[in-house]
Protein backbone atom coordinates (compact mmCIF):
# COMPACT_ATOMS: atom_id res chain seq x y z
CA UNK A 1 0.00 0.00 0.00
CA UNK A 2 2.71 2.42 0.82
CA UNK A 3 4.76 1.66 -2.54
CA UNK A 4 1.66 2.02 -4.42
CA UNK A 5 0.55 5.60 -2.66
CA UNK A 6 4.39 6.63 -3.46
CA UNK A 7 3.53 5.30 -6.76
CA UNK A 8 0.71 7.34 -7.03
CA UNK A 9 2.01 10.69 -5.43
CA UNK A 10 4.71 10.85 -7.62
CA UNK A 11 3.03 10.63 -11.24
CA UNK A 12 0.34 13.27 -9.78
CA UNK A 13 3.30 15.25 -9.29
CA UNK A 14 4.52 14.89 -12.21
CA UNK A 15 0.88 15.55 -13.97
CA UNK A 16 0.65 18.61 -11.81
CA UNK A 17 4.31 19.75 -13.45
CA UNK A 18 3.11 18.95 -17.19
CA UNK A 19 -0.38 20.51 -16.65
CA UNK A 20 1.18 23.86 -15.47
CA UNK A 21 4.19 23.96 -18.32
CA UNK A 22 0.86 23.52 -20.97
CA UNK A 23 -1.09 25.67 -20.02
CA UNK A 24 1.99 28.12 -18.93
CA UNK A 25 3.62 28.25 -22.98
CA UNK A 26 0.02 28.19 -23.91
CA UNK A 27 -0.84 31.78 -22.76
CA UNK A 28 2.55 33.52 -22.75
CA UNK A 29 3.61 32.37 -26.57
CA UNK A 30 0.46 32.65 -28.05
CA UNK A 31 0.30 36.43 -26.68
CA UNK A 32 2.52 39.49 -26.08
CA UNK A 33 1.65 40.15 -22.23
CA UNK A 34 3.70 43.42 -22.47
CA UNK A 35 0.80 44.90 -25.41
CA UNK A 36 -1.53 43.85 -23.02
CA UNK A 37 -0.19 45.15 -19.94
CA UNK A 38 0.94 48.76 -21.69
CA UNK A 39 -2.72 49.43 -22.75
CA UNK A 40 -4.05 50.86 -26.10
CA UNK A 41 -2.17 54.18 -25.80
CA UNK A 42 1.72 52.95 -25.44
CA UNK A 43 4.74 53.72 -27.52
CA UNK A 44 6.80 50.66 -28.78
CA UNK A 45 9.51 52.69 -26.02
CA UNK A 46 7.02 51.79 -22.96
CA UNK A 47 6.03 48.25 -24.07
CA UNK A 48 10.21 47.22 -24.69
CA UNK A 49 10.52 48.85 -21.48
CA UNK A 50 7.85 46.66 -19.74
CA UNK A 51 8.90 44.15 -21.48
CA UNK A 52 12.23 44.77 -19.82
CA UNK A 53 11.04 45.05 -16.48
CA UNK A 54 8.83 42.24 -16.30
CA UNK A 55 11.43 40.04 -18.30
CA UNK A 56 9.56 39.07 -21.06
CA UNK A 57 12.09 38.83 -23.47
CA UNK A 58 14.03 35.68 -21.61
CA UNK A 59 13.59 32.18 -22.87
CA UNK A 60 9.85 31.22 -22.16
CA UNK A 61 11.23 28.32 -20.15
CA UNK A 62 13.76 30.49 -18.37
CA UNK A 63 10.26 32.47 -17.23
CA UNK A 64 8.64 29.19 -16.63
CA UNK A 65 11.04 28.32 -13.95
CA UNK A 66 11.05 31.36 -12.59
CA UNK A 67 7.48 31.07 -12.44
CA UNK A 68 7.63 27.49 -10.80
CA UNK A 69 9.58 28.24 -7.59
CA UNK A 70 7.86 31.17 -6.91
CA UNK A 71 4.54 29.36 -7.12
CA UNK A 72 6.17 26.47 -5.12
CA UNK A 73 6.37 28.98 -2.37
CA UNK A 74 2.91 30.14 -3.15
CA UNK A 75 3.43 33.40 -5.04
CA UNK A 76 1.48 33.44 -8.11
CA UNK A 77 2.91 36.95 -9.16
CA UNK A 78 1.12 40.30 -9.64
CA UNK A 79 -2.43 40.58 -11.23
CA UNK A 80 -2.38 42.83 -14.01
CA UNK A 81 -5.78 44.52 -13.67
CA UNK A 82 -6.44 43.90 -10.09
CA UNK A 83 -3.28 45.17 -9.02
CA UNK A 84 -2.94 42.90 -5.70
CA UNK A 85 -1.55 39.24 -5.37
CA UNK A 86 -3.31 36.64 -7.10
CA UNK A 87 -2.56 33.86 -4.68
CA UNK A 88 -4.38 36.78 -2.41
CA UNK A 89 -6.89 37.31 -4.76
CA UNK A 90 -7.54 33.40 -5.67
CA UNK A 91 -7.38 32.33 -1.22
CA UNK A 92 -10.16 35.43 -1.25
CA UNK A 93 -12.66 34.00 -3.73
CA UNK A 94 -12.23 30.13 -3.81
CA UNK A 95 -14.59 29.42 -0.46
CA UNK A 96 -17.87 30.51 -2.35
CA UNK A 97 -17.16 28.21 -5.20
CA UNK A 98 -15.72 25.71 -3.02
CA UNK A 99 -18.99 26.10 -1.03
CA UNK A 100 -21.01 25.71 -4.16
CA UNK A 101 -19.51 23.14 -5.67
CA UNK A 102 -20.10 20.83 -2.13
CA UNK A 103 -23.55 22.06 -2.64
CA UNK A 104 -23.95 20.74 -6.18
CA UNK A 105 -22.29 17.60 -5.29
CA UNK A 106 -24.62 16.74 -2.22
CA UNK A 107 -27.36 17.82 -4.89
CA UNK A 108 -26.21 15.52 -7.41
CA UNK A 109 -25.65 12.70 -5.00
CA UNK A 110 -29.04 13.24 -3.15
CA UNK A 111 -31.12 13.15 -6.44
CA UNK A 112 -28.53 10.55 -8.53
CA UNK A 113 -28.06 7.90 -6.06
CA UNK A 114 -31.88 7.00 -4.74
CA UNK A 115 -33.00 7.11 -8.38
CA UNK A 116 -30.03 4.57 -9.13
CA UNK A 117 -30.79 2.12 -6.43
CA UNK A 118 -34.72 2.30 -6.76
CA UNK A 119 -34.25 1.66 -10.90
CA UNK A 120 -31.83 -1.42 -10.43
CA UNK A 121 -34.19 -2.80 -8.16
CA UNK A 122 -36.93 -3.25 -10.72
CA UNK A 123 -34.93 -3.09 -14.07
CA UNK A 124 -37.01 -2.06 -17.03
CA UNK A 125 -39.83 -0.57 -14.63
CA UNK A 126 -41.84 2.65 -15.25
CA UNK A 127 -39.35 4.10 -12.22
CA UNK A 128 -36.38 2.75 -14.33
CA UNK A 129 -37.58 4.33 -17.62
CA UNK A 130 -38.34 7.50 -16.03
CA UNK A 131 -35.04 7.69 -14.17
CA UNK A 132 -33.61 6.96 -18.32
CA UNK A 133 -35.27 9.19 -19.45
CA UNK A 134 -34.54 12.23 -16.66
CA UNK A 135 -30.80 10.86 -17.42
CA UNK A 136 -30.86 11.61 -20.90
CA UNK A 137 -32.49 14.40 -20.75
CA UNK A 138 -29.72 15.90 -18.33
CA UNK A 139 -27.17 15.62 -20.52
CA UNK A 140 -28.67 17.52 -23.21
CA UNK A 141 -29.44 20.43 -21.31
CA UNK A 142 -26.92 23.37 -21.60
CA UNK A 143 -26.08 24.57 -18.52
CA UNK A 144 -26.04 28.15 -19.34
CA UNK A 145 -29.76 28.40 -20.83
CA UNK A 146 -31.15 25.92 -18.26
CA UNK A 147 -29.52 28.76 -15.70
CA UNK A 148 -31.21 31.61 -17.90
CA UNK A 149 -34.93 29.64 -17.67
CA UNK A 150 -34.67 29.15 -14.37
CA UNK A 151 -34.38 32.73 -13.65
CA UNK A 152 -37.24 33.72 -15.46
CA UNK A 153 -39.78 30.96 -13.97
CA UNK A 154 -38.40 31.32 -10.04
CA UNK A 155 -37.26 34.68 -9.74
CA UNK A 156 -39.32 36.56 -12.35
CA UNK A 157 -42.44 34.87 -12.62
CA UNK A 158 -42.87 32.96 -9.49
CA UNK A 159 -40.35 35.83 -7.29
CA UNK A 160 -39.35 33.08 -5.41
CA UNK A 161 -35.59 32.87 -5.35
CA UNK A 162 -32.91 36.14 -5.99
CA UNK A 163 -31.60 36.22 -9.20
CA UNK A 164 -27.76 36.95 -8.41
CA UNK A 165 -25.26 37.42 -5.90
CA UNK A 166 -23.81 35.93 -3.08
CA UNK A 167 -25.42 37.34 0.69
CA UNK A 168 -27.85 34.57 1.86
CA UNK A 169 -27.93 31.00 1.13
CA UNK A 170 -31.10 31.19 -0.92
CA UNK A 171 -28.66 32.96 -3.38
CA UNK A 172 -27.07 29.44 -3.68
CA UNK A 173 -30.05 27.54 -4.49
CA UNK A 174 -30.45 27.94 -8.42
CA UNK A 175 -26.26 27.98 -8.93
CA UNK A 176 -26.29 24.69 -6.87
CA UNK A 177 -29.53 22.71 -8.82
CA UNK A 178 -27.96 24.39 -12.11
CA UNK A 179 -23.95 23.13 -11.39
CA UNK A 180 -25.47 19.76 -9.93
CA UNK A 181 -28.16 18.62 -12.29
CA UNK A 182 -25.21 17.75 -14.94
CA UNK A 183 -23.02 15.26 -12.57
CA UNK A 184 -26.29 13.58 -12.00
CA UNK A 185 -26.92 11.51 -14.51
CA UNK A 186 -23.45 9.72 -14.55
CA UNK A 187 -23.57 9.41 -11.22
CA UNK A 188 -27.13 7.56 -11.80
CA UNK A 189 -25.87 5.22 -13.81
CA UNK A 190 -23.14 4.13 -11.99
CA UNK A 191 -25.08 3.73 -9.03
CA UNK A 192 -27.81 1.43 -11.06
CA UNK A 193 -25.24 -0.54 -12.87
CA UNK A 194 -23.52 -1.44 -9.34
CA UNK A 195 -26.19 -2.13 -7.44
CA UNK A 196 -27.75 -4.47 -10.79
CA UNK A 197 -24.04 -6.11 -10.87
CA UNK A 198 -24.25 -6.66 -6.98
CA UNK A 199 -28.06 -7.59 -6.42
CA UNK A 200 -27.30 -11.00 -8.42
CA UNK A 201 -24.25 -11.97 -6.23
CA UNK A 202 -23.88 -14.91 -4.69
CA UNK A 203 -23.57 -13.37 -1.10
CA UNK A 204 -26.80 -11.45 -1.68
CA UNK A 205 -28.66 -14.53 -2.45
CA UNK A 206 -27.45 -16.18 0.84
CA UNK A 207 -28.17 -12.81 2.72
CA UNK A 208 -31.99 -13.24 1.58
CA UNK A 209 -31.91 -16.70 1.87
CA UNK A 210 -31.27 -16.91 5.50
CA UNK A 211 -34.39 -14.18 6.11
CA UNK A 212 -33.05 -10.48 6.47
CA UNK A 213 -35.58 -8.33 5.83
CA UNK A 214 -35.24 -7.02 2.18
CA UNK A 215 -33.96 -3.78 3.87
CA UNK A 216 -31.06 -4.92 5.31
CA UNK A 217 -29.94 -6.51 2.37
CA UNK A 218 -30.20 -3.84 0.08
CA UNK A 219 -28.75 -1.30 2.11
CA UNK A 220 -26.46 -3.16 4.64
CA UNK A 221 -25.20 -5.88 2.05
CA UNK A 222 -25.66 -4.48 -1.71
CA UNK A 223 -25.60 -0.46 -1.69
CA UNK A 224 -22.55 -0.40 0.63
CA UNK A 225 -20.46 -2.47 -1.98
CA UNK A 226 -22.39 -0.77 -4.78
CA UNK A 227 -21.64 2.56 -3.63
CA UNK A 228 -17.36 2.27 -3.99
CA UNK A 229 -17.00 3.02 -7.50
CA UNK A 230 -19.81 6.16 -6.98
CA UNK A 231 -17.48 7.19 -4.35
CA UNK A 232 -14.44 8.01 -6.98
CA UNK A 233 -16.59 9.35 -9.66
CA UNK A 234 -18.55 12.12 -7.11
CA UNK A 235 -14.52 12.99 -6.77
CA UNK A 236 -13.69 13.50 -10.09
CA UNK A 237 -17.06 15.38 -10.63
CA UNK A 238 -16.23 18.02 -7.74
CA UNK A 239 -13.19 18.48 -9.91
CA UNK A 240 -14.79 19.10 -12.88
CA UNK A 241 -17.70 21.18 -11.30
CA UNK A 242 -14.90 23.44 -10.23
CA UNK A 243 -14.00 24.15 -13.43
CA UNK A 244 -17.29 24.26 -14.49
CA UNK A 245 -18.69 26.64 -12.04
CA UNK A 246 -17.20 29.66 -14.52
CA UNK A 247 -20.75 29.42 -16.60
CA UNK A 248 -22.97 29.33 -13.58
CA UNK A 249 -21.13 31.97 -11.57
CA UNK A 250 -21.17 34.25 -14.12
CA UNK A 251 -24.48 34.12 -14.73
CA UNK A 252 -25.77 34.50 -11.41
CA UNK A 253 -22.77 36.72 -10.41
CA UNK A 254 -21.82 34.97 -7.40
CA UNK A 255 -18.41 36.27 -6.86
CA UNK A 256 -16.26 32.84 -6.24
CA UNK A 257 -13.19 32.18 -8.78
CA UNK A 258 -14.87 30.84 -11.20
CA UNK A 259 -16.41 34.81 -12.10
CA UNK A 260 -12.95 35.63 -11.06
CA UNK A 261 -11.73 33.76 -14.08
CA UNK A 262 -13.92 34.86 -16.38
CA UNK A 263 -13.11 39.07 -15.20
CA UNK A 264 -9.66 37.93 -15.94
CA UNK A 265 -10.02 36.52 -18.87
CA UNK A 266 -11.76 39.28 -20.53
CA UNK A 267 -9.33 41.38 -18.91
CA UNK A 268 -6.12 39.51 -20.24
CA UNK A 269 -4.76 39.28 -17.21
CA UNK A 270 -2.46 36.18 -17.76
CA UNK A 271 -1.58 35.91 -14.11
CA UNK A 272 -4.67 35.39 -12.63
CA UNK A 273 -5.40 33.17 -15.42
CA UNK A 274 -3.06 31.17 -15.03
CA UNK A 275 -3.21 30.85 -11.06
CA UNK A 276 -6.70 30.33 -11.80
CA UNK A 277 -5.71 27.03 -14.20
CA UNK A 278 -3.44 25.52 -11.93
CA UNK A 279 -5.16 26.00 -9.14
CA UNK A 280 -8.53 24.48 -10.49
CA UNK A 281 -6.19 21.67 -12.38
CA UNK A 282 -4.45 21.15 -8.57
CA UNK A 283 -7.98 20.20 -7.17
CA UNK A 284 -8.84 17.72 -9.78
CA UNK A 285 -5.00 15.93 -9.60
CA UNK A 286 -5.96 16.13 -5.52
CA UNK A 287 -8.99 14.70 -5.70
CA UNK A 288 -8.22 11.70 -8.35
CA UNK A 289 -5.53 11.23 -5.94
CA UNK A 290 -7.13 10.59 -2.92
CA UNK A 291 -10.21 8.29 -4.86
CA UNK A 292 -7.29 6.20 -6.44
CA UNK A 293 -6.16 5.67 -2.37
CA UNK A 294 -9.25 4.89 -1.39
CA UNK A 295 -10.20 2.43 -4.19
CA UNK A 296 -6.89 0.62 -3.85
CA UNK A 297 -7.34 0.16 0.07
CA UNK A 298 -10.89 -0.99 -0.81
CA UNK A 299 -9.78 -3.14 -3.73
CA UNK A 300 -6.34 -4.85 -3.09
CA UNK A 301 -6.47 -6.23 -6.32
CA UNK A 302 -5.88 -2.58 -8.16
CA UNK A 303 -2.91 -1.90 -5.98
CA UNK A 304 -1.34 -5.05 -6.97
CA UNK A 305 -1.39 -4.94 -10.36
CA UNK B 1 -31.88 3.21 -24.54
CA UNK B 2 -32.70 0.07 -22.36
CA UNK B 3 -36.32 -0.02 -23.61
CA UNK B 4 -35.39 -1.57 -26.75
CA UNK B 5 -36.22 -5.54 -26.80
CA UNK B 6 -36.51 -6.27 -23.26
CA UNK B 7 -39.33 -9.47 -24.02
CA UNK B 8 -38.13 -11.01 -27.10
CA UNK B 9 -34.55 -11.76 -27.24
CA UNK B 10 -32.35 -10.26 -29.26
CA UNK B 11 -31.19 -12.39 -31.88
CA UNK B 12 -27.22 -12.19 -33.20
CA UNK B 13 -28.06 -12.46 -36.71
CA UNK B 14 -31.04 -9.91 -37.15
CA UNK B 15 -29.52 -7.20 -39.89
CA UNK B 16 -28.52 -4.01 -38.11
CA UNK B 17 -31.07 -2.23 -40.21
CA UNK B 18 -34.18 -3.67 -38.50
CA UNK B 19 -32.60 -3.71 -35.08
CA UNK B 20 -32.39 0.17 -35.74
CA UNK B 21 -35.74 0.30 -36.86
CA UNK B 22 -37.17 -1.20 -33.97
CA UNK B 23 -35.15 0.94 -31.57
CA UNK B 24 -36.62 4.07 -30.38
CA UNK B 25 -33.74 6.45 -29.72
CA UNK B 26 -32.26 5.20 -32.83
CA UNK B 27 -35.34 6.40 -35.25
CA UNK B 28 -35.94 9.45 -33.18
CA UNK B 29 -32.90 10.67 -32.83
CA UNK B 30 -31.90 9.68 -36.78
CA UNK B 31 -35.14 11.67 -37.64
CA UNK B 32 -34.55 15.02 -35.66
CA UNK B 33 -30.63 14.59 -36.55
CA UNK B 34 -31.39 14.14 -40.45
CA UNK B 35 -33.85 17.07 -40.29
CA UNK B 36 -31.27 19.42 -38.69
CA UNK B 37 -28.34 18.25 -41.52
CA UNK B 38 -31.44 18.85 -44.00
CA UNK B 39 -32.33 22.48 -42.94
CA UNK B 40 -28.65 23.69 -42.64
CA UNK B 41 -27.89 22.32 -45.81
CA UNK B 42 -30.53 23.78 -47.26
CA UNK B 43 -30.45 26.89 -45.74
CA UNK B 44 -30.43 29.52 -48.86
CA UNK B 45 -33.15 27.83 -49.85
CA UNK B 46 -35.76 27.52 -47.02
CA UNK B 47 -35.03 30.96 -45.11
CA UNK B 48 -37.70 33.72 -45.14
CA UNK B 49 -35.21 36.61 -45.17
CA UNK B 50 -31.37 37.37 -44.87
CA UNK B 51 -30.26 36.24 -41.35
CA UNK B 52 -27.67 39.27 -41.35
CA UNK B 53 -30.15 42.11 -43.15
CA UNK B 54 -30.91 44.57 -40.00
CA UNK B 55 -34.39 46.03 -39.89
CA UNK B 56 -34.20 48.57 -37.05
CA UNK B 57 -37.60 50.16 -37.48
CA UNK B 58 -39.15 46.18 -37.07
CA UNK B 59 -36.83 45.55 -33.97
CA UNK B 60 -38.09 42.61 -31.06
CA UNK B 61 -41.08 41.45 -33.45
CA UNK B 62 -42.52 38.95 -31.47
CA UNK B 63 -43.53 35.02 -32.97
CA UNK B 64 -46.67 34.59 -34.91
CA UNK B 65 -48.25 32.88 -32.09
CA UNK B 66 -48.24 36.26 -30.10
CA UNK B 67 -51.15 38.77 -30.35
CA UNK B 68 -48.22 41.32 -31.88
CA UNK B 69 -46.83 38.74 -34.22
CA UNK B 70 -47.20 38.15 -38.46
CA UNK B 71 -46.57 35.78 -40.53
CA UNK B 72 -43.80 38.10 -42.16
CA UNK B 73 -41.37 37.18 -39.28
CA UNK B 74 -42.78 33.95 -38.10
CA UNK B 75 -40.33 33.73 -34.77
CA UNK B 76 -40.19 37.32 -34.66
CA UNK B 77 -37.07 39.80 -34.76
CA UNK B 78 -34.60 40.60 -32.93
CA UNK B 79 -32.82 43.58 -31.10
CA UNK B 80 -31.36 44.46 -34.59
CA UNK B 81 -34.84 43.55 -36.61
CA UNK B 82 -32.97 40.58 -37.92
CA UNK B 83 -35.13 37.33 -39.08
CA UNK B 84 -35.42 35.11 -35.95
CA UNK B 85 -36.28 32.04 -37.91
CA UNK B 86 -33.32 32.78 -40.68
CA UNK B 87 -30.92 33.19 -38.26
CA UNK B 88 -31.94 30.35 -36.30
CA UNK B 89 -32.21 28.05 -39.60
CA UNK B 90 -28.32 29.34 -40.48
CA UNK B 91 -27.26 29.13 -36.93
CA UNK B 92 -27.71 24.93 -37.64
CA UNK B 93 -24.83 25.07 -39.63
CA UNK B 94 -22.52 26.34 -36.85
CA UNK B 95 -23.69 24.18 -34.66
CA UNK B 96 -23.05 21.27 -36.97
CA UNK B 97 -19.41 22.42 -38.18
CA UNK B 98 -18.64 22.77 -34.90
CA UNK B 99 -19.60 19.20 -33.73
CA UNK B 100 -18.30 17.41 -37.05
CA UNK B 101 -14.74 19.27 -37.25
CA UNK B 102 -14.44 19.10 -33.31
CA UNK B 103 -15.46 15.73 -33.38
CA UNK B 104 -13.03 14.66 -36.20
CA UNK B 105 -10.05 16.51 -35.05
CA UNK B 106 -10.07 15.15 -31.85
CA UNK B 107 -11.41 11.72 -32.90
CA UNK B 108 -8.56 12.09 -35.35
CA UNK B 109 -5.88 12.20 -32.16
CA UNK B 110 -7.66 10.66 -29.74
CA UNK B 111 -7.77 7.34 -32.06
CA UNK B 112 -4.09 7.50 -33.17
CA UNK B 113 -3.37 7.59 -29.04
CA UNK B 114 -5.72 4.84 -28.01
CA UNK B 115 -5.23 2.36 -30.75
CA UNK B 116 -0.85 2.85 -30.09
CA UNK B 117 -1.28 2.75 -27.04
CA UNK B 118 -3.78 -0.52 -26.64
CA UNK B 119 -0.97 -2.15 -29.39
CA UNK B 120 1.95 -1.58 -28.76
CA UNK B 121 1.56 -1.44 -25.02
CA UNK B 122 4.75 -0.83 -22.60
CA UNK B 123 6.55 2.21 -23.02
CA UNK B 124 3.96 3.61 -25.42
CA UNK B 125 0.92 3.05 -23.85
CA UNK B 126 2.36 4.18 -20.21
CA UNK B 127 2.98 7.67 -22.17
CA UNK B 128 -0.64 8.15 -23.76
CA UNK B 129 -1.79 7.00 -20.40
CA UNK B 130 0.23 9.94 -18.49
CA UNK B 131 -1.24 12.19 -21.43
CA UNK B 132 -4.68 11.23 -20.65
CA UNK B 133 -4.24 12.34 -17.25
CA UNK B 134 -2.81 15.70 -17.92
CA UNK B 135 -5.35 16.23 -20.29
CA UNK B 136 -7.98 15.18 -17.88
CA UNK B 137 -6.53 17.89 -15.32
CA UNK B 138 -6.74 20.68 -17.15
CA UNK B 139 -9.98 22.43 -16.82
CA UNK B 140 -11.88 22.71 -19.97
CA UNK B 141 -14.01 25.62 -20.26
CA UNK B 142 -11.54 28.03 -18.67
CA UNK B 143 -8.57 27.03 -20.73
CA UNK B 144 -10.87 27.11 -24.08
CA UNK B 145 -12.20 30.25 -23.21
CA UNK B 146 -8.45 31.43 -21.86
CA UNK B 147 -7.17 30.44 -25.29
CA UNK B 148 -10.11 32.16 -27.56
CA UNK B 149 -9.67 35.37 -25.95
CA UNK B 150 -6.05 35.33 -26.61
CA UNK B 151 -5.96 33.70 -29.86
CA UNK B 152 -9.41 36.18 -31.13
CA UNK B 153 -12.75 34.23 -31.69
CA UNK B 154 -13.47 32.60 -34.95
CA UNK B 155 -15.60 29.81 -36.21
CA UNK B 156 -11.69 28.00 -37.03
CA UNK B 157 -10.55 28.97 -33.90
CA UNK B 158 -13.30 27.56 -31.68
CA UNK B 159 -13.27 24.50 -33.81
CA UNK B 160 -9.00 23.77 -33.42
CA UNK B 161 -10.03 24.45 -29.47
CA UNK B 162 -12.22 22.27 -29.13
CA UNK B 163 -10.93 19.36 -31.37
CA UNK B 164 -7.43 19.48 -29.57
CA UNK B 165 -9.23 19.49 -26.04
CA UNK B 166 -11.85 16.85 -26.50
CA UNK B 167 -9.64 13.74 -27.45
CA UNK B 168 -9.56 12.25 -24.02
CA UNK B 169 -12.78 9.45 -24.18
CA UNK B 170 -11.64 8.88 -27.80
CA UNK B 171 -8.48 7.66 -26.40
CA UNK B 172 -9.83 6.15 -23.39
CA UNK B 173 -12.33 3.74 -25.54
CA UNK B 174 -10.23 3.10 -28.12
CA UNK B 175 -7.09 2.19 -25.87
CA UNK B 176 -10.01 -0.25 -24.15
CA UNK B 177 -11.30 -1.94 -27.28
CA UNK B 178 -7.51 -2.03 -29.03
CA UNK B 179 -6.19 -3.93 -25.72
CA UNK B 180 -9.42 -6.43 -26.37
CA UNK B 181 -8.68 -7.46 -30.00
CA UNK B 182 -5.49 -7.10 -29.58
CA UNK B 183 -5.59 -10.91 -27.43
CA UNK B 184 -7.75 -12.19 -30.55
CA UNK B 185 -6.21 -15.32 -32.19
CA UNK B 186 -7.05 -13.82 -35.68
CA UNK B 187 -4.55 -10.77 -34.69
CA UNK B 188 -1.64 -13.85 -33.87
CA UNK B 189 -2.71 -15.38 -36.96
CA UNK B 190 -1.99 -12.21 -38.75
CA UNK B 191 1.03 -11.49 -37.44
CA UNK B 192 1.93 -15.24 -37.02
CA UNK B 193 1.69 -15.17 -41.50
CA UNK B 194 4.19 -11.83 -41.79
CA UNK B 195 1.70 -8.78 -41.59
CA UNK B 196 3.24 -5.32 -40.94
CA UNK B 197 2.53 -3.73 -38.38
CA UNK B 198 0.38 -1.12 -40.40
CA UNK B 199 -1.44 -3.96 -42.32
CA UNK B 200 -2.88 -5.53 -38.95
CA UNK B 201 -3.68 -2.56 -37.19
CA UNK B 202 -5.80 -1.58 -40.62
CA UNK B 203 -7.41 -4.77 -41.68
CA UNK B 204 -7.45 -6.43 -38.22
CA UNK B 205 -7.73 -4.02 -35.39
CA UNK B 206 -9.55 -0.65 -37.09
CA UNK B 207 -12.47 -3.07 -38.33
CA UNK B 208 -13.60 -4.44 -35.46
CA UNK B 209 -12.87 -0.73 -33.28
CA UNK B 210 -14.75 1.42 -35.40
CA UNK B 211 -18.49 0.73 -34.01
CA UNK B 212 -16.83 2.08 -30.87
CA UNK B 213 -15.50 4.51 -32.61
CA UNK B 214 -18.45 5.71 -33.86
CA UNK B 215 -20.34 5.93 -30.79
CA UNK B 216 -17.83 8.23 -29.23
CA UNK B 217 -17.60 10.04 -32.12
CA UNK B 218 -21.25 11.21 -31.68
CA UNK B 219 -21.81 11.85 -28.07
CA UNK B 220 -18.48 14.50 -28.54
CA UNK B 221 -20.00 15.61 -31.24
CA UNK B 222 -22.74 16.90 -29.02
CA UNK B 223 -20.24 17.58 -25.85
CA UNK B 224 -18.78 20.37 -28.58
CA UNK B 225 -21.58 21.87 -29.70
CA UNK B 226 -23.01 22.74 -26.28
CA UNK B 227 -19.34 23.64 -25.17
CA UNK B 228 -19.16 26.20 -28.12
CA UNK B 229 -22.58 27.68 -27.16
CA UNK B 230 -21.36 28.16 -23.80
CA UNK B 231 -18.13 29.57 -24.96
CA UNK B 232 -20.90 31.89 -27.52
CA UNK B 233 -22.84 32.57 -24.87
CA UNK B 234 -19.85 34.06 -22.66
CA UNK B 235 -18.81 36.22 -25.45
CA UNK B 236 -15.41 34.19 -26.43
CA UNK B 237 -16.61 32.06 -28.92
CA UNK B 238 -18.23 32.32 -32.53
CA UNK B 239 -17.97 35.90 -32.87
CA UNK B 240 -21.40 38.57 -33.84
CA UNK B 241 -23.10 38.72 -36.60
CA UNK B 242 -22.79 34.81 -36.77
CA UNK B 243 -26.11 33.51 -35.97
CA UNK B 244 -24.61 31.24 -33.14
CA UNK B 245 -27.22 29.57 -30.77
CA UNK B 246 -25.35 30.24 -28.36
CA UNK B 247 -24.64 33.78 -29.40
CA UNK B 248 -28.38 34.14 -30.10
CA UNK B 249 -29.17 33.28 -26.63
CA UNK B 250 -26.42 36.12 -25.30
CA UNK B 251 -27.99 38.26 -27.38
CA UNK B 252 -31.31 37.71 -26.14
CA UNK B 253 -30.63 37.83 -22.31
CA UNK B 254 -30.61 41.14 -21.81
CA UNK B 255 -34.34 41.46 -22.85
CA UNK B 256 -35.12 38.16 -21.68
CA UNK B 257 -37.52 39.67 -18.69
CA UNK B 258 -39.90 41.44 -21.15
CA UNK B 259 -39.82 38.90 -24.72
CA UNK B 260 -38.60 35.55 -22.82
CA UNK B 261 -39.07 34.02 -26.77
CA UNK B 262 -35.50 35.33 -27.60
CA UNK B 263 -34.08 32.87 -25.36
CA UNK B 264 -36.58 29.68 -25.14
CA UNK B 265 -36.21 29.35 -29.34
CA UNK B 266 -32.53 29.18 -29.77
CA UNK B 267 -32.48 27.45 -26.36
CA UNK B 268 -34.92 24.82 -27.59
CA UNK B 269 -33.08 24.16 -30.97
CA UNK B 270 -30.04 23.51 -29.02
CA UNK B 271 -31.58 21.45 -26.74
CA UNK B 272 -33.36 19.25 -29.61
CA UNK B 273 -30.43 18.84 -31.83
CA UNK B 274 -27.83 17.77 -28.63
CA UNK B 275 -30.54 15.50 -27.34
CA UNK B 276 -31.40 13.91 -30.72
CA UNK B 277 -27.43 13.04 -31.24
CA UNK B 278 -27.04 11.82 -27.58
CA UNK B 279 -29.92 9.48 -28.51
CA UNK B 280 -28.70 8.15 -31.65
CA UNK B 281 -25.46 7.64 -30.11
CA UNK B 282 -26.50 5.53 -27.41
CA UNK B 283 -28.81 3.63 -29.44
CA UNK B 284 -25.99 2.71 -31.96
CA UNK B 285 -24.14 1.36 -29.00
CA UNK B 286 -26.86 -0.84 -27.96
CA UNK B 287 -27.68 -2.08 -31.54
CA UNK B 288 -24.07 -2.66 -31.47
CA UNK B 289 -22.79 -4.27 -28.49
CA UNK B 290 -25.89 -4.68 -26.27
CA UNK B 291 -23.71 -6.62 -23.62
CA UNK B 292 -22.04 -3.24 -23.20
CA UNK B 293 -25.67 -0.99 -22.46
CA UNK B 294 -25.14 -0.07 -18.90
Amino acid sequence: MLYYSLKRFALALLVALTVSLISFSLLYISSDPAIAMAGETATDADIEAIRQLYGFDRPILVQYFDWLQRALAGDLGQSYYFRTNVSALIAERLPTTMTLGVTAILFAITLAVPLGVAAAIRPNSLIDRIALFLSVMGQALPSFWFALMLIVLLSVNLRLLPTSGSDTWLHLVMPTVVLGYYAAPAIMRLTRTGMLEVLSTDYIRTARAKGLRPPVVLFKHALRNAIIPVVSLAAVQFGFMLGGSIVVETIFALHGAGFLAWESITRNDLPTVQGLILVFSLFYIVLTFFADLINAWLDPRIRIN
Amino acid sequence: MASSSKSEPVKIAAPLWGRSLRHQGVVIGALIVATVVLIALCAPLIAPHDPYYQDLLARLKPPVWDDRGSWDHILGTDHLGRDYLSRLIYGARISLLIGIGAALISGLIGTIMGVMAGYFGGRVDMVVTFLITVRLSMPVVLVALAVVAIVGGSLQVVIMVLGLLLWDRFAVVMRSSTLQIRSMDYVAAAQAVGCSTTRVLMTEIMPNVVNNLIVIATLEMAHAIILEAALSFLGLGVQPPLPSWGLMVSEGKDMMLFEPWLITIPGVALFLLVLSINLLGDGVRDITAPENRN
